[in-house]
């Protein structure tokens, strides 16, 4: 007796849905899983598009979309992590001042004239702070009940005031072992173009570009199929029913702030090794970016709903859109911004509608 | 097998300032549905909560399975290790999650330590069907109607192994068939013997599907009784710790229809909404109650919104008071209406407001931003308002959400009535409250309309409106059908003109 005017179906057998022609299709993919579907098919649309306008620059070779990793590999890596974050019901803003602070402490602790010290120590140490500093948020937001928001406000700051402390100075990495790293490529025997000038260019990754995709899917699985990963997309969308259920959720919360600055931490590593270097104002705003690729890739702000491999999606829709502004050569960069607005509007309108057809149903 | 599942003893508990279970007893047997009732404030919720760990207690002794050592939940969670599961009212469940992945949260069937969603959906569908659930298990909860959900959340705590099942308030967001879809479950439960607590307000379903009561008032025990021997106005006496007769004060209004001369309060001409009610007359005079029967969904709450301007008619006219009316509440309450909603929680209450807050807020809303009633005046309207509905507060200043139902519904009918309307709307106002408050606000509404006030009040309990209204209009289909006055209103004759015309009275007394 809720209200007169709410509709409710009389019988239980909402199984007879499923059936028919798209049943099957549709039998897996409900409300916002089917916005990651949408997601990847704009992706594939976008990209199809500008490969046959941009056919002359080779926009759909593989070169170009290795060239697309090799660029932001960071962002894939922290939009999964964000992901998570906010599937959690939380999030994470203060990954743009970590990502600064753990490119300086690599500039700054390997230089040769410094404490050069050696590249593999210091990729477990900059890791190891990553854990600290999530322990520290996670405990923060799970067991002293502070908004995820303001923790990680102070995070931000915190990071960016620490990355000036170990130095104000752009500093280059010139360490070899780290830069032999860096430079680790795999060129595929197949795929490649002739350029303009006969010559064959074969497609080639970096290993930072494939440790990347593998944080992704590591992450997804962690987030489908294990008890961890499920109780997280529970406590996000009822912290309450999960606590009576049975889960420890003050836990989950702390265990998914670690990851995140495991995760964090990983995709500077990757970062510093895609452009050897750090200052002070690296990574700006980057914590935006993310937000907007986990956001675009199907995740709620207000927890419970999201998918790792949505977040890739996500990212790789905003790289393309920069490589087509770079492609046409002629635009303003304003446009990429302008673009990604346009679709986190478009997103979240699609979200607003599968989220409100289905509380109709009910 | 034990004689009993659950015995506790002299069970004490004080919150702060009240005393709020008192040296209780509690046996619940096994294959046995025990209800469990009192008043707002008896203790029914406090009693499940010790039981089930979610509150502390202060003395007395919890025993499970005639064991010869108490036991103590420290948490639901351990409650629900030793056999004890609690389905609340508002599901607690994961919306968000597939309907198998919520009946195994926590319990996955692993394949090298990977979830295995192929046998988890698998065992999900098993175990709905052994309660009669055939539903797509891979679907989110959220798509289900909350009886369905109710279902699924029963259905994990009989895989985890419940043997004592305790249903908090579940019917009340339930349609009639979902009712009786639940109680078949429970029925299955109980010969399976579960021992099965059972909460509720609605007397009825007590008789209808209960073996024991027990009855609390005021953190006390009033007994324990078997079904079949309480008549029901005992039942009604015990809760109330009253004579029936106090009930029977206010049955009938004493002259049918104290119609004063003049312009009706608000009169309705063909008046219609897009999509919503079909076109009705209605005219609300001084100094009446005017009812509205129907069943859910027939449009009562309709005819409510659009006379207060909440809803924009397509079709007719409305005056008030001879003016005509325009569909906007804010001149609606300017023009002497006042509306209390059905839904008090997201329609009425601003539950983080004190109450002193809550009852100023239309008043000072009609008065306009710029009018602040002074703070000397707002501490008398409530002062009085409290006192007049005899709201049961610690303090003007406590905020909305620590009060029970009943007193809630009475902090938004003091609002209303602190506007001192000459139309008030009441749609639902005892929904889910207690009998005591009920009775008190049936007697309020022949109250306010002997000193001259029009009411509009809905209801699904006819009795209730047979008692308190001199006029009832019957919707059906939002259409109103007709209008019932004085001598012709029965039990009988509504529910005729509810059904359609061939629904004859023998048949209701079948």
């Amino acid at each position: 007796m809720n209200s007169d005017s709410k509709n409710r179906p009389q019988d239980f057998r909402v199984a007879d849905l499923n059936k028919g022609f798209f049943g099957g299709v549709f039998a897996k993919f409900y409300g916002n899983n089917l916005l990651v579907l949408i997601t990847f098919a704009m992706l594939v649309l976008i990209y199809s598009a500008a490969s046959f306008i941009f056919r002359d620059q080779n926009f759909g070779s593989l070169n170009s979309i290795f060239s697309m990793l090799h660029s932001w590999p960071h962002l894939v890596v922290i939009a999964a992590g964000m992901t998570m974050v906010l599937i959690s019901g939380g999030i994470d803003i203060s990954v743009g001042g970590q990502c600064a602070m753990y490119c300086m402490m690599f500039a700054y602790f390997m230089q040769e004239d410094g404490w050069n010290v050696n590249s593999y120590v210091m990729i477990a140490v900059v890791l190891a702070t990553g854990l600290v500093f999530g322990f520290a948020q996670g405990v923060l937001v799970a067991y002293f009940k502070i908004q995820p928001f303001i923790v990680t406000l102070a995070g931000m700051f915190f990071a960016r005031g620490l990355t000036a402390i170990i130095s104000e100075k752009t500093i280059g990495i010139k360490n070899e072992d780290f830069l032999g790293l860096a430079a680790v490529k795999f060129t595929l025997p197949f795929g490649g173009y002739t350029d303009g000038g006969g010559v064959y260019q074969a497609p080639y990754i970096y290993l930072y570009a494939i440790l990347a995709l593998l944080g992704v899917v590591v992450l997804y699985i962690v987030m489908t199929w294990t008890g961890f990963g499920r109780s997280v997309y529970a406590v996000g969308g009822s912290e309450q029913s999960a606590m009576l259920m049975g889960l420890n959720p003050k836990r989950i919360v702390l265990q998914v702030f670690v990851i995140q600055g495991l995760m964090t931490a990983f995709g500077s590593f990757l970062f510093c090794l895609s452009l050897p270097g750090g200052a002070v104002e690296k990574a700006v705003a980057f914590e935006m970016n993310a937000i907007a690729a986990a956001v675009i890739g199907g995740a709620l702000l207000t927890g419970g709903v999201g998918n790792i491999l949505g977040s890739l999606a996500g990212t790789l829709i905003q790289l393309t859109i920069l490589k087509i502004i770079t492609s046409v050569g002629t635009l303003s960069s304003g446009w990429g911004p302008i673009s990604t607005a346009a679709m986190m509007a478009f997103f979240i309108a699609m979200q607003s509608v599968l989220t409100s057809g289905r509380r109709k149903r009910k | 097998m034990a004689d009993s599942l659950v015995k506790m003893r002299n069970i004490t508990k004080n919150f702060p300032g009240v005393l709020a279970l008192d040296e209780v007893d509690f046996t619940l047997r096994p294959g046995e549905i025990h209800a469990v009732m009192g008043e707002n404030g008896a203790g029914k919720s406090t009693l499940v909560k010790v039981l089930t760990g979610a509150e502390e207690f202060e003395s007395g002794e919890i025993y499970l399975n005639d064991a010869s050592t108490p036991i103590v939940n420290r948490s639901p969670q351990e409650a629900q290790q030793r056999g004890i599961s609690t389905v609340y009212q508002e599901v607690n469940l994961c919306g968000n999650l597939s309907v198998a992945e919520n009946l195994f949260l926590g319990r996955q069937p692993r394949r090298f330590g990977m979830v295995n969603w192929q046998q988890m959906n698998r065992q999900a569908r098993a175990v709905l069907r052994g309660i009669g659930l055939d539903i797509n298990v891979e679907k989110p909860l959220s798509g289900y109607s909350i009886a369905v959900q109710q279902m699924i959340a029963i259905g994990r705590a009989i895989d985890i192994s419940a043997k004592v099942l305790i249903l908090d308030e579940p019917t009340s967001s339930l349609n009639e068939q979902e009712v009786v879809r639940l109680f078949e479950l429970m029925q299955k439960l109980q010969a399976g013997g579960m021992g099965i607590v059972f909460i509720t307000h609605f007397l009825d379903q007590v008789y209808q599907i209960c073996d024991q009561i027990t009855v609390l008032r005021n953190g006390a025990l009033v007994g324990q009784y078997a079904v079949a021997d309480m008549p029901r106005r005992d039942l009604v006496a015990a809760m109330l710790g009253r004579t029936f007769d106090d009930l029977a004060t206010i049955e009938r209004r004493p002259s049918a229809v104290a119609k004063k001369a003049g312009v009706p309060v608000v009169s309705a001409k063909q008046l219609g909404v897009a999509q919503g009610v079909k076109p009705f007359d209605l005219d609300i005079n001084q100094g009446e109650v005017v009812g509205l029967a129907g069943l859910l969904g027939s449009g009562r709450t309709e005819v409510a919104r659009v006379i207060f301007g909440a809803d924009i008619p397509e079709t007719g006219s409305l005056e008030v008071k001879g003016q005509p009316a325009r569909p906007n509440p804010l001149a609606s309450m300017q023009a002497g209406m006042a509306f209390c909603p059905e839904d008090r929680k997201a329609e009425g209450c601003i539950l983080e407001l004190s109450v002193q807050d809550n009852i100023i807020l239309a008043e000072q809303t009609k008065r306009g931003a710029f009018h602040l009633i002074p703070k000397s005046e707002q501490d008398k309207i409530a002062r009085k308002y409290v006192e007049l509905l005899q709201i049961k507060v610690p303090s003007l200043d406590t905020p909305v959400k620590q009060l029970s139902g009943g007193n809630q519904q009475k902090v938004i009918l003091a609002r209303w009535l602190a506007t001192n309307p000459d139309l008030l709307i009441l749609d639902e106002p005892t929904r889910g409250i207690d009998v005591g408050t009920k009775t008190e606000i049936q007697r309020l509404c022949v109250e306010l309309a002997d000193d001259g006030m029009a009411v509009l009040f809905i209801s699904s309990e006819i009795d209730e409106m047979l008692r308190s209204c001199d006029r009832i209009g019957i919707m059906r289909d939002l259409k109103k059908v007709g209008e019932l006055v004085g001598s012709e209103m029965s039990t009988a004759a509504i529910m005729s003109k509810i059904a359609g015309d061939d629904f004859q009275e023998g048949e209701l007394n079948a």
